[in-house]
């Protein structure tokens, strides 16, 4: 009998599941989501980043999809040799009238609605790059140089350069589609990166303390006494410069920044009498450090990392602008704020650099402002 | 009864948090009259400490607020008055002592000028006067050679000279009302009795009134002319102290009164196996000066003891702060370094590395002291426990693990379906025994409790140490019961070791210690404990 209802009980108990996130996260998501600012802008930033995640479907000198002679092409995923379409070089030109030509006569192309990569030159410019807006011609004009004027089949839309071209006649608004995508993961990269190395540096001084403190804050204090950003143009002018040595370089320094708040955390928090509690459990360092002292150390780490990822963000784009930063023909923001240094009567080269970063360097900072709400214990909303 | 200098009329507060408001104080009125000493007692979460904050006018305002109520120091309401009115009072005509006397004091100021600042403030005394005045002060509260003192820093003097200091603070400008918020609570029982004396006498002296918050009704008894009883943000009984105690009329009031740790512990079986014994334990902590940084003293923690804990059994150790009863505690559960030798069953583990001693864990576990700081806020109650079961009994899978779980949970008294609950939901009584939980949960043999019920309210302590009774007696367990608190200490030790400096005054059974202690510094601690009693000066530290 007995044995019978207390099954029944541990049955019952076993119902109450715990809740998809911890209380304490909750009440965190909810302060977050009371910053009205910070949580608009995580979605803006959000639906912006997925979107330039695509950035291939949207912005695209190839279409999407084409079918030709009864066969479905991806042009966007493979590259397929011209002499398909009965042409001879190696990669197919999409735009090239004749091969549309040969396409349309034997199938059909959807075209993605931007019909521009990053680095597509455009050679219909009505005139020398670089060119006004689209829309600020009249449709002759804009048309002028295909070979039926205003009935020819190019004169559309998807041809259309919404903000303009830059000085190679290259499309800008597909520049900022690409450069803001290699921005926000160069910066996520970046700050994903250093907060691993930083944390876990930060991590064993806090927790271990004496000498390995003390000999590791002496060595960071030598390192981050190096300037960074003269190093950087030394090691550019050795090496090419790439995403990934770029991103290597900074990352030698950028690490630092986390070191102090996580020392200074797990420090803190290794006399905790929780954290005796599970050394007298016998649990072992790493544990103590993963499970217990983590979670302290976290929220400091959270509420610098926004501003760490704008950091980045900008340290690339001055990079990019000084000409030391991402190889030639890279899609890149500060690649356009020099265009628009050099090209004043080009206003729109550098209206539309400074827009997109200043947009997406304060969407980051209000999401970085509603995350160190969310992680204040005092912080009370009325 | 004279005139009454503060009158507390229907006053209620309430905190708004996350758009929910909660009533803490609700409806309370008491009056305190011109040298009345009056009592609010209660436990934690009962609005006493509110209450009295209130006076003052310092809440987190504007989370917090009056929804109703006046408080009306001589004649005028204290509520109805604005920021800079308030200041004048403030640290003026009525003054404030905490339970916290380390951060109740700036760090970074001498004991001169801490005192001398309020007398410069309120007074416009000059730097000469000031100081003369902080001298008389320092004198009046009892700390000796004052002269000497002033240029002290705070961390530089004992917990109850702090408290000193801070009851000088507040005397420097002859307050007619001083609010004393637990102000004994954070302190050994010897340094209590002394710090309730000279509140005693001061008021006395001055003809001063006295707000005393506490829960311990031991020093309501000794120093109240009035008590009011509170819980869950009402006044349930008031009345002169003397008629409260002989006669309760409220069930709450007698609940309190009838919540002494009670019992003892059952007769020893002369013939149970020792678990865990020390032989000459030494724990030495080196002083190094001068540039090199050479040894040239120790403080001698714990200095040479002899241990010895059997199964079934408790070992009491007693003492004031600072004699070395955590220390010695730690030492034995290998916690830290240590000499001498220290045999758990017949393992000599005193060489044992931190690696090696991880098996053992299993059969010696802690409770800690703060049941607030022992449990981790971010892990629920359930990984709390399994934790250490993940450790020792990785063979189990999480359906089992959950069963044991529930199981310990069930054995220390707790509802079962909270174990997704974060320790930040239960109350004191309900984390300390998670905290219970946690180390039964391993089944071990020796258990070392560090001060478990000091950090808890009167009825709940009575409630933990029967707790702890049953489960030793179930479990055969071997205690290693370290606390300042004699009266629990009686309520369930067999043997009672009593220290000071790092050494053992005395030892024995429970009923010898108690019935018939040896040592001036024994009798000065049951002194203390059970009557609240002063010692001769220099048997106890101040």
């Amino acid at each position: 009998m007995s044995e019978i209802v207390t099954k029944t009980t541990v049955e019952t108990v076993r119902q109450t599941k715990r809740p998809f996130l911890s209380p304490l996260n909750q009440r965190r998501w909810e302060n977050f989501k009371a910053n009205r600012r910070g949580y608009w802008s995580l979605w803006i930033f959000l639906v912006l980043f997925v979107l330039s995640l695509f950035a291939e479907f949207i912005a695209n000198d190839k279409p999407v999809l084409a079918s030709y002679k009864g066969e479905i092409l991806f042009p966007v995923l493979v590259d397929y040799p011209e002499e398909k379409f009965g042409g001879f070089l190696a990669i197919t030109d999409y735009r090239d009238p004749v091969i549309q030509e040969e396409i349309d006569a034997n199938g059909w192309t959807i075209w993605p609605p931007i019909r521009y990569s990053y680095r597509t030159v455009n050679n219909d410019i009505p005139e020398a790059a670089p060119a006004k807006p689209s829309w600020l011609y009249d449709a002759e004009t804009r048309c002028s140089r295909y070979y039926e004027g205003v009935d020819d089949p190019n004169c559309i839309k998807g041809n259309w350069n919404w903000l303009g071209t830059d000085d190679q006649a290259r499309d800008v608004l597909a520049r900022v589609i690409y450069g803001f995508r290699i921005s926000v993961l160069f910066g996520l990269t970046l700050t994903i990166a250093s907060a691993v190395i930083g944390v876990s540096a930060g991590a064993v001084q806090g927790y271990f303390g004496g000498w390995t403190d003390l000999i590791f804050q002496r060595v960071i204090e030598i390192w981050s006494s190096i300037p960074v950003l003269y190093l950087i143009l030394i090691i550019a002018a050795v090496l090419p410069p790439g995403f990934f040595i770029l991103l290597g370089i900074m990352l030698l320094f950028s690490w630092v920044a986390f070191v102090g708040v996580v020392r200074a955390e797990f420090l803190r928090a290794r006399n905790f009498e929780y954290v005796n509690a599970a050394r007298a459990l016998g649990v072992s360092n790493r544990t103590i450090m993963f499970r217990h002292l983590l979670p302290n150390a976290m929220v400091a780490t959270l509420t610098f990392l926004p501003f760490i990822l704008n950091g980045s963000i900008t340290t690339l784009t001055s990079l990019d602008f000084l000409g030391f930063g991402l190889p030639p023909g890279s899609a890149s923001l500060g690649e356009m704020l020099r265009q628009g240094q050099r090209n004043l009567n080009a206003p729109w080269l550098g209206i539309t650099g400074f827009l997109t970063l200043s947009i997406m360097l304060s969407l980051l900072i209000f999401i970085g402002e509603a995350t160190r709400d969310a992680f204040d214990p005092r912080k009370t909303f009325r | 009864m004279s005139q009454s200098l503060l009158s507390v009329r229907d006053l209620s507060v309430a905190f708004s948090q996350g758009g929910r408001d909660s009533v803490a104080v609700d409806h309370i009125s008491f009056d305190v009259a011109r040298g009345e000493t009056v009592a609010l007692v209660g436990e934690s979460g009962s609005g006493k400490s509110v209450s009295a904050l209130s006076v003052l006018k310092l809440l987190p305002y504007p989370s917090a607020s009056h929804p109703s109520g006046q408080i009306i120091f001589n004649g005028e309401d204290l509520l109805a008055k604005n920021e800079r009115e308030l200041r004048k009072v403030r640290g003026n005509k009525i003054t404030m002592i905490f339970q916290e006397p380390m951060t109740s004091l700036n760090p970074l100021h001498t004991i001169e000028q801490q005192i001398g600042e309020i007398l410069k403030l309120h007074r416009g005394m000059s730097d000469t006067a000031a100081r003369a005045r902080t001298l008389e002060l320092l004198h009046e509260v009892g700390i000796r050679e004052p002269e000497k003192r002033l240029g002290a820093y705070p961390h530089q003097m004992s917990g109850g000279q702090r408290q000193r200091v801070m009851i000088a603070m507040s005397l420097a400008n002859e307050p007619e009302l001083l609010i004393a918020d637990e102000p004994t609570t954070a302190l050994d029982v010897t340094v209590q009795a002394q710090i309730l004396e000279l509140l005693a006498g001061l008021k006395k002296k001055n003809n001063m009134s006295m707000l005393f918050i506490t829960h311990d009704l031991g020093i309501v008894r000794r120093i109240a002319d009035r008590v009011c009883v509170m819980t869950k943000g009402k006044i349930v009984e008031t009345g002169p102290t003397r008629e409260i105690f002989a006669n309760p009329q409220h069930e709450y009031t007698r609940h309190l009164l009838a919540a002494e740790p009670k019992g003892r512990a059952p007769n020893p079986d002369p013939d149970a196996e020792t678990v865990l014994s020390g032989q000459d334990i030494k724990v030495w902590f080196p002083i190094k000066a001068g540039f090199f940084r050479k040894t040239v003293d120790h403080v001698k923690a714990v200095d040479g003891i002899d241990i010895e804990v059997k199964a079934g059994q408790t070992l009491g150790i007693v003492g004031e702060s600072g004699s070395g009863k955590t220390t010695l505690g730690l030492a034995l559960s290998r916690m830290i370094s240590s000499e001498g030798r220290i045999h758990l069953g017949d393992k000599e583990i005193d060489g044992f590395t931190f690696k090696q001693m991880r098996p053992l864990r299993r059969e010696m576990q802690i409770v800690f002291q703060d049941p607030f700081g022992s449990l981790s806020p971010r892990m629920s109650v359930s990984e709390i426990i399994e934790e250490g079961l993940k450790i020792h009994q990785p063979q189990l899978d999480h359906d089992q693990r959950d069963a044991i779980v529930v199981d310990v949970l069930q054995e220390v008294g707790l509802d079962s379906a909270t174990r997704f609950r974060y320790p930040h939901e239960f109350s004191g009584g309900q984390r300390q025994r998670i905290a219970i939980a946690r180390a039964m949960v391993l089944k071990p043999r020796f258990v070392m409790l560090d001060e478990p019920t000091s950090a808890l309210d009167m009825s709940v302590q009575a409630q933990v140490v029967d707790l702890l009774r049953d489960l030793q007696a179930k479990h055969r367990l071997a205690y290693l019961f370290i606390s300042h608190d004699l009266k629990v200490v009686r309520a369930l030790s067999n043997h009672v070791i009593v220290m000071r400096n790092g050494k053992v005054v005395e030892h024995g059974p429970v009923e010898q210690i108690f019935e018939n202690p040896q040592t001036d510094y024994t009798k000065a601690l049951i002194a203390a404990a059970f009557d609240i009693a002063t010692a001769p000066e220099g048997v106890v530290s101040q």
